[in-house]
């Protein structure tokens, strides 16, 4: 009963959703306020149905119901609660009904939270967000339903793959759906003004805490995503350029962009087409990305295995979506009127060249993800782009985004001289080089670390250097703490995000020292790497609760002190049929010490030991850069809808 | 006003113009060093350029060639039709199984065996790469219009298809 349940409510939740997408807009349209106020209605009423479905589903999953399908195929009776749950959005059909429950939250709150939002536009971006909504349920009821029931019911479920019975992976999808889901709601907010025909600072302004927030998500799903990669994976590395990871960072770097220009159209009512066009272009790269992971038509090591029907119906609802909205931006962008005008050296001039540069870097990024699929269709050529690529085109176009990054924040609006902020900054660039000559002079000649500790240390300091000189700490200190506290916290949180990359730089330049060996070697052999001597101890077998494995143990010296005891495993999960590696990492914050084991031949084990110097920063950088999305969200002009648009309007004519 | 206004469009242009100019640039001499071709056993056989750059070659682990040594491992991969040996410095994946489908990346050696840096097989165990289906596809011992692929263990042994199968007659 419960799964036919769940199926009821995703079809009364595409029957809300279409009239969600048509009821406001007709009403916004006419003027009519009953129509309009209809929006924040129905999309509550979504919201209620999706949350049934995905309540249950989650029931189906927790009572392990082997009459479902999905259940079987995912799930089994031995598996610990959490990963019986995760395990409803740990395969496609489950995920797309996670992912349309985020975008009726999303829905729910711009019903809620939107009442400062003038009516027309609070109906318009509904109706956008209604439409969206009954793409992606119609998606999922034509070709992913989760509640499809199997006759005769199986013994038990065939078991979640071991890989992703993983905390990590259970957390990953919904942070990563929010910032997808997110951008969704930036879209609307889009496509609702050239509807509307006007942007002005006030759209800046309610728009920008959703781009805010998507972004923060997506940076912290993402960084999630990798740290699994590099811990459960077992291949001692952070990010792969693998075309699934693509799929997220190009979103990343759209949402990234528009969150910079939206703070041009807030403050200075400049960048107004450009924002829209971003607001568009971010949300087209989450589509193209689910199209990409979900179509089967990329060769990735972790693509969701699928049908090509599904891929069709993905195509059909990018192609709409993209060719709709970027039609009615032809059509409707010419009538927004520019209004600021600025300098090229500017805060503005500085945030067109961050877009440019973010845009350009997704660009390459795109073209290099797309291009093997691209040349298999025309050329009938295999061909797969590698890390090298990237490599040679993301790094020369990131060394001055990391530049101007931290001299932006610096520079007056409108107009600024570049002297003032190069003598601020002259003692950050004096550190930052010498950081270079010393890993030139210590490590020998690694550029690109070099470069990257340089560029850490720039972006670092540099924020320090915005913060302190707006709570004055060096001119008047006395004064410097109450000073802070008054600080607008977006000031805040965009000094702590930039350092937050800071962090995150750190982190892949102590990476790009990394070194690591692979020997065979005999219980009670010692090697040396990373100046640690680790021994092997021996190795046993063991047994976990749905596995069974064998058990490395290494001891890891230091000058004849013991550091960590390190238990590297290799599982073996007879349900299903599978193994898998379980890297043992001891970190000490400087460096990761990380211990694979490979096969056994006689008495001798494979092991590949890795030293990784301050990986975990990486993550913790991604982490910190998040907190700053959040403490910059926090601004009490952040709030949506306040202060009323009338207000602003005139402000801004003053 | 209007003069600024244009004057501001003028440099944002210019900056689009040098942004994009630099973007392709860049794409374009790091495509021509940088791109990974796939090749199977048989494309090999029938002489493939080798001109000392790394390509992807993929296929069958064969059945009973899996040789390990410490960390080195020898096995070959076929597509039916033909066999290239393979040696391989390395942990091999967990999903690395004989009879199953593997894509190696790595250069051939003089003596006509392939060195691989990198093999990677994935997650899903089921699965067969795509380049390894088309291979297998071309060499004639799989024609995806007569079924489902064969299970892993006989894709080994599987004999090549009649000649009109290979059209799809």
């Amino acid at each position: 009963m419960i799964p036919e349940i769940g199926h009821f409510a995703l079809a009364l939740a595409l029957a809300l959703a279409l009239a969600q997408s048509v009821l406001p807009l007709v009403g916004a349209q006419r003027g009519e306020a009953r129509l309009m106020a209809s929006g924040a209605g129905l999309a509550t009423g979504v919201l209620i149905a999706v949350g049934a479905a995905f309540a249950a589903l989650l029931w189906c999953f927790a009572e392990n119901d082997t009459t479902v399908t999905n259940v079987v195929q995912n799930s089994h009776s031995a598996k610990p609660m959490l990963y019986k749950l995760s395990g409803a959005w740990g395969n496609h059909e489950g995920s797309m009904v996670l992912w349309v429950l985020i975008l009726a939250l999303c829905g729910g709150a711009v019903a809620v939270f939107g009442r400062g939002l003038p009516a027309a536009l609070r109906a318009r971006v509904l109706a956008v967000l209604g439409m969206i909504a009954a793409g992606f349920l119609a998606f999922v009821l034509a070709t992913s339903n989760p509640f499809t029931r199997v006759w005769p019911p199986a013994v038990d479920g065939q078991g979640l793959n071991p890989v992703l019975q993983d905390p990590g992976l259970a957390f990953h999808p919904p942070l990563l759906y929010l910032g997808y889901v997110g951008t969704a709601v930036t879209f609307a907010f889009a496509v609702a003004a050239l509807i509307e025909g006007r942007v002005d600072a006030a759209w800046g302004r309610w728009v920008r805490p959703w781009a805010l927030a998507s972004w923060s998500f997506l940076t912290l799903g993402i960084a999630l995503g990798s740290w699994w990669a590099y811990y459960e994976l077992g291949w001692g590395g952070y990010w792969f350029w693998d075309p699934v990871e693509n799929a997220s960072l190009l979103p990343w770097l759209a949402g990234c962009a528009l969150l910079h220009s939206a703070i041009v159209v807030e403050k200075r009512e400049a960048l107004k087409t450009w924002s829209i066009f971003l607001a568009i272009l971010a949300f087209s790269m989450s589509l193209l990305g689910t199209f990409l992971v979900r179509s089967g038509v990329l060769n990735s090591v972790h693509a969701f295995a699928n049908d090509p029907e599904r891929g069709v119906f993905i195509l059909a609802l990018l192609f709409i979506t993209m060719g709709g909205a970027f039609a009615l931006f032809a059509w409707r962008a010419p009538a927004l009127v520019p209004t600021g005008v600025f300098a090229p050296l500017s805060r503005e001039g500085a945030l067109v060249l961050n877009n440019l540069l973010l845009c350009t870097i997704a660009a390459v990024v795109l073209v290099g993800t797309l291009y093997p699929m691209f040349a298999d269709l025309i050329l009938r050529a295999k061909i797969s782009v590698g890390p090298p690529f990237y490599q040679a085109t993301v790094f020369p176009l990131a060394l001055p985004l990391v530049l101007a990054m931290a001299a932006g924040p610096l520079m007056a609006w409108k107009r600024a001289r570049a002297w003032p902020v190069l003598q601020r900054l002259w003692w950050v660039a004096v550190i930052a080089s010498l950081v270079i000559a010393l890993v030139w002079l210590v490590q020998g000649l690694p550029v690109l670390p070099a470069l990257g500790f340089g560029a850490a240390c720039w972006l670092i300091l540099a924020a320090f250097v915005d913060v302190a000189e707006r709570i004055a700490l060096f001119s008047r200190p006395r004064a410097a703490f109450a000073r802070a506290r008054g600080l607008p916290r977006a000031a805040w949180g965009g000094a702590v995000a930039h350092a937050g990359f800071g962090i995150s730089l750190l982190g892949m330049a102590g990476m790009g020292l990394a070194t690591e060996r692979l020997t065979a070697v005999r219980p009670g052999e010692t090697i040396l790497l990373g100046g640690y001597e680790w021994r092997l101890e021996g190795v046993r077998d063991a047994v976990g609760p749905n596995y069974t494995a064998r058990h490395a143990t290494v001891t890891v010296t230091r000058n004849g002190s013991t550091v960590a005891v390190l238990e590297p495993e290799k599982r073996n999960f007879p349900l299903a049929r599978q193994s898998t590696t379980e890297a043992a990492i001891h970190t000490t914050w400087a460096s990761d010490l990380y211990a694979v084991m490979g096969e056994e031949e006689g008495d001798r084990a494979t092991l590949r030991l890795h030293h990784n110097p301050l990986a975990p920063w990486i993550w913790l950088g991604g982490a910190v850069m998040a907190l700053g999305g959040g403490i910059s969200l926090s601004d009490r002009r952040a709030r949506v809808g306040a202060p009323a648009r009338r207000r602003t309007a005139a402000e801004a004519r003053a | 006003m209007a003069a600024a206004r244009r004057r501001r469009r003028l440099w944002v242009l210019l900056l689009c113009g040098l942004g994009l100019g630099t973007a392709s640039a860049l794409a374009l001499t790091a495509f021509q060093d940088n791109l990974v071709f796939f090749r199977s056993p048989s494309d090999i056989v029938a002489g493939a350029p080798n001109d000392g750059r790394a390509f992807r070659l993929g296929g069958l682990v064969e059945a009973g060639s899996v040789v390990r040594d410490g960390e080195r491992a020898r096995f070959r991969v076929t597509d039916g039709a033909n066999t290239i040996s393979v040696a391989y410095r390395g942990v091999l994946p967990d999903l690395f199984r004989e009879g199953q489908g593997v894509v190696t990346l790595g250069r051939m050696l003089p003596d006509g065996s392939f060195a691989a840096a990198e093999v990677l097989a994935r997650h899903d165990e089921t699965y067969m790469p795509p380049e390894v289906k088309d291979a297998l596809e071309r060499s004639g011992h799989w024609n995806p219009s007569q079924g489902a692929a064969p299970p892993p263990s006989g894709w080994n042994t599987m004999q090549p298809a009649p000649a009109g199968a290979r059209t799809g007659e």
